[in-house]
């Protein structure tokens, strides 16, 4: 088991830089999803931090090691792919077994470990299968012995559930947090799936364009986002961003939002007038006949237990989470009421967030 | 009812007429392409007259004495001497006799055979050793110019190789590489290994690069997982590729009657010249290209299950 320490670490490939000068830092026995669109970035840093891809520069450190020019095969860490890569020449004894023999480890004492994974995965009745005749489910499991078969450092996983269905997925998932807690290995973990993030992970490290945008436990990340990138990208539907220009005092609770007084968490930051924007989740909207924000219902979307109501404004489309017992008319003109305390403000040019109450109390929780 | 009675014919599924006419095309396509082949295995036991008999006999009582010629030198005697001679110790000096003539000694052809063997076996696996390691390459490492490098090999299949044979044999003069198996081997394999390189290219492209990672990652060396993980996956493809290098360099003619005379000479400018009393010995030579045939069948066989996957490798994604 292992802390991992990435400084630094930046990653061009000719003319196109894939990862910026990221820093961070997993500790041991973590559980730590990348998360972001495709082409973020996460793969390649999971590859540079497994020794697949070498960093233009930045270190990359196992336990206060500096393993940064390090061979893969020296870094003592596993790597589990999307695709499995079970060797199709082996079958699944052979597979798991691959790793213990290369490094060269008695025959009688392969088998007993091989044995243990199995039991531990629960795939022993499959050790003398075909890895083609497996389910996609097995062959996930199968791919994942072979990675703990070695007892590494840490676990890398790169969108080790992409290629299973829906259904499956969703299994699987609780399955690798299990698994994780039983043998607290370090876990890094990359998807583009923000609810396999979200329920798996401890830490998420959120990436956009080659940048970590933000770093928290998911509901950090998902209360109190950092950027418009990061709120706009988590949460489905994501949340609404409504756009008004405007300066801010330390101490203000609440903000001039066009002609309406909007109460806002208390501000913690000055900030001159600029283009802002008022960011709130679905969930934290309810149709009230006295809010000054009024719109009218452009369409709903049932959902079973809520709906998705979409609301056209004069500031934009806004997507509004309610119970799916409220009567909706279309075409209707409402007033949107804000769950105050749990309103973010952005900076849209800089595309940050303003510091307010709900982040203070942030650093001492 | 509905329309789902109505459509007789599955739009995937051939129709019985329509395989019946395939199977038809095929067999017709067998026949012809294998005709030749069983004229020669049949004429290499004809004896001379009903080797060259008009209209072509069909019918007619078979002889060994085409492989007997092909693999001995005979000298005509007269039947006094002849009859003087011990009586004949094998049923081929028996053979011989009844014509008026002795063998006198071992044809060339068992050499030649063996120069065939040693240069297109040696070539073959000098391309497809040389083709892997450089596809590999070109597979998996950023080349600066990788197209221009790949293009640059292809090129040199662009040309017909006569349009060389004069440089090459002046520059094989100056090397004493004329006559040599060694310098047959390297020319074959430099005609052969464009295709190795790009034929395995295709092949190795295909297989995801992530199981050699997972090797890597696993403790093994670049080299130990191209050869325990690679290599073993690529199999089909290797085949392929050494079938159609050895077929190249078995048959190659141009080049070996150029090169090669007498020590390296190699089977295909070898036939041609068998000849006997009073011209070309067709039987012999009927015999010597049933011969030759049989190493590239044999190691069609044994790779053909390789093959046949091989050749319509990527061809369906999986």
């Amino acid at each position: 088991m292992a802390q991992i320490r990435v400084e630094n670490l930046r990653k061009s490939f000719d003319q196109f830089t894939a990862v910026h000068g990221s820093n961070f830092t997993i500790d041991d026995g973590a559980f730590f999803a990348m998360l972001g669109p495709s082409g973020c970035g996460k793969t390649t840093t999971l590859r540079m931090i497994a020794g697949l891809e070498l960093p233009t520069e930045g270190k990359i450190l196992l336990d206060g090691e500096d393993v940064t020019f390090e061979r893969a095969s020296a870094r003592d860490i596993a790597f589990v792919f999307q695709l499995f890569a079970l060797y199709p020449h082996m079958n699944v004894a052979e597979n798991i077994a691959f790793p213990l023999k290369c490094q060269g480890m008695a025959k009688r004492e392969i088998s007993q470990r091989v044995q243990e994974t199995a039991r531990l995965l629960r795939i022993e009745h499959l050790l003398s299968s075909k890895t083609s005749k497996l389910s996609g489910g097995d062959r996930q499991r199968v791919a994942l012995g072979r990675a703990m078969v070695r007892r590494p450092k840490a676990f890398l996983m790169d969108e080790p559930l992409g290629a299973l269905d829906a259904e499956f997925r969703h299994l699987m998932c609780s399955e690798l947090r299990d698994l994780h807690d039983r043998i607290g290995a370090t876990t890094v973990y990359v998807t583009h799936d923000q609810l396999e993030a979200m329920s798996m992970a401890d830490q998420i490290a959120v990436m956009n364009k080659g940048r970590v945008e933000q770093i928290g436990s998911p509901q950090e990340i998902y209360d109190r986002p950092a950027t418009m990138f990061v709120a706009d990208f988590i949460g489905s539907p994501s949340m609404n961003f409504l756009r008004f220009e405007g300066g801010l005092k330390s101490g203000d609770r609440a903000i001039a939002f066009h002609d309406a007084r909007v109460a806002v968490p208390e501000i913690r930051q000055d900030r001159a007038p600029a283009p802002l924007a008022l960011g709130v989740r679905p969930e934290h909207i309810r149709f009230s006949d006295a809010a000054a924000v009024r719109g009218e219902v452009f369409g709903a979307e049932y959902l079973g237990t809520t709906q998705i109501v979409t609301v056209d404004t004069a500031h934009g489309r806004v997507a509004a989470r309610l119970p799916s017992s409220a009567a909706v008319r279309i075409g209707e003109t409402v007033g949107l009421e804000f769950s105050s305390e749990r309103l973010v403000l952005f900076d849209v040019g800089s595309g940050l967030a303003i510091r307010t109450a709900n982040d203070g109390s942030a650093h001492h929780g | 009812m509905t329309a789902a009675t109505s459509t007789a014919h599955s739009i995937v599924e051939a129709s019985p007429r329509s395989k019946a006419l395939a199977g038809a095309l095929v067999i017709l396509y067998a026949v012809i392409t294998i005709l030749p082949l069983l004229w020669i295995v049949a004429t290499a036991f004809k004896s001379q007259s009903d080797a060259i008999a008009y209209p072509p006999k069909v019918i007619f009582e078979p002889t060994l004495e085409g492989y007997v010629n092909l693999f001995t030198v005979r000298t005509r005697q007269t039947p006094d001497f002849i009859a003087k001679l011990p009586p004949p110790e094998t049923w081929y000096d028996k053979l011989v006799r009844q014509r008026d003539m002795v063998i006198a000694g071992p044809s060339k052809v068992v050499p030649r055979f063996v120069n065939s063997l040693i240069i297109g076996f040696g070539s073959t696996f000098l391309a497809v050793f040389l083709g892997t390691l450089a596809a590999y390459a070109f597979s998996r490492f950023r080349i600066p110019l990788a197209d221009d490098l790949l293009f640059f090999i292809l090129s040199t299949r662009m040309m017909p190789p006569v349009a060389v044979a004069i440089p090459i044999y002046l520059m094989y003069r100056q090397l004493n590489l004329t006559d040599t198996r060694l310098g047959m081997i390297l020319l074959y394999t430099a005609v052969n290994v464009s295709l190795a390189v790009w034929l395995l290219k295709g092949f190795i492209d295909e297989i995801p690069r992530e199981y050699e990672e997972a090797a890597l990652v696993d403790g093994y060396t670049r080299l130990q997982a191209l050869r325990k993980v690679v290599l073993p996956q690529a199999v089909t493809g290797i085949a392929a590729t050494a079938i159609f290098c050895l077929i190249f360099s078995w048959n190659e003619y141009a080049f070996a009657v150029l090169l090669t005379s007498g020590e390296a000479q190699t089977m295909p400018p070898f036939i041609p010249f068998i000849i006997g009393e009073g011209g070309q010995d067709w039987p012999a030579v009927a015999a010597a290209t049933t011969l030759f045939v049989v190493p590239i069948v044999l190691f069609t066989v044994l790779l053909r299950k390789h093959l046949l996957r091989g050749i319509t490798f990527g061809a369906v994604r999986k």
